[in-house]
């Protein structure tokens, strides 16, 4: 592998991110598969690096799902999206941070639609006015929260208490990293990187001390693929995507899996299980899995965030080899109590996935406070 | 006496060069690069005959009379047309002086890097049919990258050819016998070597290329798929993973090889400082110069005394490159005689 030539083509993929005075808007279903990234992308941008971020809780789906599953019309979508736009024009925002991919390839796709189309902006333009009686401006800047981060990388770094880096052995951490099929496969020059050698996560993994693993499956679909999962029947075919990355990534054992998509570390971290029920099989150190983080969790791992606060214990794969790995302080007995220190009790222990501190014979180091 | 700049001296430039000395017309050839044979000097074997390259290049300088004037390492920065005829200025502050300029500049060859999921200049064992062939030059073991005998190698047919994405909607058109000739030669060289060539179509159009092909298959048992390249990844030993569409079978295939060669395409000229641009000639849709007439004068331009032949006009192969150069010394011989019976009159109204 010739990484002079993956940095030639990242300097042709280059853009603009804001740093500052975002309007954000959430995903659907971020926060229940994992609850605490988005919050933790608020908290990074307002609490460490002093940005400011607004929000306003009146604004919707995209209809991204709908529209990717052809069941909602891209005028209705344009429509929708238009008013997401006029929400962040009302509040004095011109800077649109995303949380979901597929709302980023969605926003992406409408503004260029309506760049080479301008009639069909018009049309939009009377459908919110009739609708909703709202007018918007165009986002100045449009970026995925992964953008963001990317953007702020060396700030996050310079913060961090902590590195990718195996504390025991000193050697950087091993990455896989999986980028959502939704953030540059349409628009290959809105993403930084470009759609096939995307440097978004490679770069902040570099900048938080990492080492990235090339993969022969790395572009492969994680398995979320609306109709290989939303489709009941389809299911097998998400679960065999997934297996097919698993069992090429496995070989150059990585450390830990980020992405930038709220479907892959879904899919990449539960089909763990179920492989490992299926057929015994487990793909980490130690009979564990492989840890799976979206890029806010392992900002906020490295930016010294209670793990606990991160919502890690709600992931299926343990995160606790990797923090032992890490030198990362934690509490294992607050694993699973909320916040208010209510017991929420052990989820039952897989037939073969190790969770948890099993397995593992170094003590962790304690958090206290 | 009239004269002639040939601007490029390769195949097409080099026997244009020697077909109008020696019709008595002076001739100046002006040449970018540090020794003449243009593509020539790359070519190791020359399809479908595969002789060596070197005897045509050699007869080619041999028939350059002493009155031909060749200028080496040239940089043109400017070309003006006036009254006399052409003045070519170069970065020297030398200006040459021509009643007639004949472009034989040639073609770019397609980049590969452009067909990013291919991974040329990532992967360490994905290479150019023009690697290939300077490793055939070089005389040099055909190893992969860590130097070990490959024991399978696959070619892929139209990179950057008849790809509206890459920007080329044409047919390169030689390299179909190229990548036979290639197969054959890496054959001879490792007869274990298990050989496929993946092919979009097999256009076999010259004489004796269709008995290359079948000597290919019967002789070399190298096995031609008729399949579309998805991308291209690395294996932990550094080997080339493809993904493919069969397209006869219309079944997705994988396979491993040790080497991907990517068959690269003929594009028309587009770097900073090309000639086309330079003397603003209008391109047609495939990026090649607009010619007078596609049928009865495809060496002439809109500009009267400007000509064009060779690879500069489209794909070609050497066979037609060189009939490209004999044939345009008639249109060339013609524009003079006319430059004669007009002399004194205004030039640039002349059209032939």
């Amino acid at each position: 592998m010739k990484i002079e030539g993956k940095k030639r083509l990242w300097q042709e993929y280059q853009k603009e991110i804001a740093t500052d005075k975002f309007f954000f808007v959430r995903s659907c279903v971020r926060q229940n598969f994992f609850p605490a990234a988005e919050q933790i992308f608020l908290r990074i941008l307002r609490d460490t690096l002093g940005k400011s971020v607004y929000e306003n809780p009146g604004h919707t789906t995209c209809t991204g799902i709908g529209y990717h599953c052809d069941v909602v019309p891209f005028n209705t979508t344009m429509t929708v999206v238009a008013r997401q736009f006029a929400l962040m024009t009302e509040a004095g925002c011109e800077n649109l941070a995303v949380s979901c991919i597929t709302s980023f390839g969605l926003y992406t796709e409408i503004i260029e639609t309506w760049h080479h189309f301008p009639e069909i902006e018009e049309k939009t333009r009377e459908y919110l006015r009739k609708a909703t009686g709202r007018e918007f401006n165009i986002p100045r800047n449009l970026a995925h929260a992964s953008d963001i981060v990317y953007k702020l990388r060396n700030d996050i770094a310079a913060k961090a208490p902590h590195r990718l880096v195996n504390k025991i052995t000193g050697q950087p951490l091993r990455v896989v990293e999986h980028i959502g099929c939704h953030y540059s496969k349409m628009f290959p020059h809105k993403g930084i990187g470009g759609a096939e050698y995307p440097y978004v996560l490679t770069g902040l993994v570099e900048a938080l001390g990492g080492e990235i693993v090339d993969y022969p499956e790395r572009r492969h679909c994680c398995g979320f693929g609306f109709r290989q999962y939303v489709v009941r029947a389809n299911r097998g075919y998400s679960l065999s995507c997934s297996k097919k990355k698993f069992d090429s990534m496995e070989p150059y054992k990585p450390d830990l899996i980020i992405t930038n998509c709220p479907g892959c570390p879904y899919f990449l971290d539960r089909w763990q299980y179920v492989v490992s029920e299926m057929e015994g099989k487990t793909y980490g150190e130690n009979g564990h899995g492989i840890p799976v983080f979206t890029y806010e969790e392992l900002a906020g791992l490295v930016l010294g965030y209670d793990p606990w606060d991160l919502g890690l214990q709600t992931h299926q794969v343990s995160a606790e080899p990797l923090m032992v790995k890490m030198g990362i302080p934690f509490d294992p007995e607050k694993k699973y109590l909320g916040r208010n220190g209510e017991n929420f009790g052990r989820p039952s222990k897989p037939n073969f996935l190790k969770i948890d501190m099993d397995g593992i014979n170094k003590e962790p180091l304690v958090l206290t406070n | 006496m009239k004269s002639v700049a040939i601007i490029g001296g390769g195949v097409a430039g080099m026997e244009a060069a020697s077909c109008l000395s020696k019709q008595g017309i002076a001739v100046t050839i002006i040449e970018r690069n540090e020794q003449l044979g243009g593509r020539l000097n790359q070519w190791h074997a020359l399809f479908p005959l595969r002789v060596s390259s070197e005897p045509l290049l050699h007869k080619l300088k041999k028939e350059l009379s002493e009155g031909v004037n060749t200028l080496l390492n040239a940089r043109i920065i400017d070309v003006e047309k006036n009254e006399d005829g052409f003045a070519i200025h170069m970065n020297n502050s030398r200006v040459i002086t021509a009643d007639s300029i004949l472009l034989t500049t040639g073609f770019d060859i397609f980049e590969a890097e452009k067909k990013e999921e291919y991974g040329y200049g990532i992967y360490d064992n994905v290479i150019t049919s023009v690697d290939l062939e300077q490793q055939f030059r070089s005389g040099k073991p055909i190893v992969n990258a860590t130097g070990k005998t490959p024991s399978r190698i696959g070619f892929i047919h139209c990179v950057g050819s008849r790809d509206e994405k890459a920007g080329n909607m044409h047919c390169s058109k030689v390299c179909c016998v190229t990548a036979v000739k290639q197969a054959i030669e890496v054959k001879e060289k490792l007869p274990e070597t298990e050989v496929f060539l993946f092919y979009m179509d097999l256009r076999m159009f010259g004489r004796h290329y269709e008995e290359l092909y079948k000597e290919a298959q019967f002789k070399y048992g190298i096995q031609f798929i008729r399949a579309r390249l998805s991308e291209a990844f690395e294996n932990p030993d550094g080997s080339v993973h493809i993904r493919i569409e069969d397209t006869l079978l219309a079944k997705p295939l994988k396979m491993s090889l040790d080497i991907l060669v990517l068959m690269v395409g003929i594009q028309s000229q587009r770097k900073p400082g090309n000639l086309i641009d330079m003397l603003q000639l209008e391109r047609d849709t495939d990026g090649f110069p607009v010619v007078s007439d596609q049928y009865i004068s495809p060496y002439r331009t809109k500009v009267p005394g400007l000509f064009v032949a060779g690879g500069i006009t489209g794909p070609k192969t050497i066979e037609e490159t060189l009939a490209d150069a004999r044939a345009v010394t008639g249109d060339i011989k013609a524009y003079m005689k006319q430059i004669e019976n007009f002399a004194g009159q205004e030039r640039y109204v002349l059209e032939l």
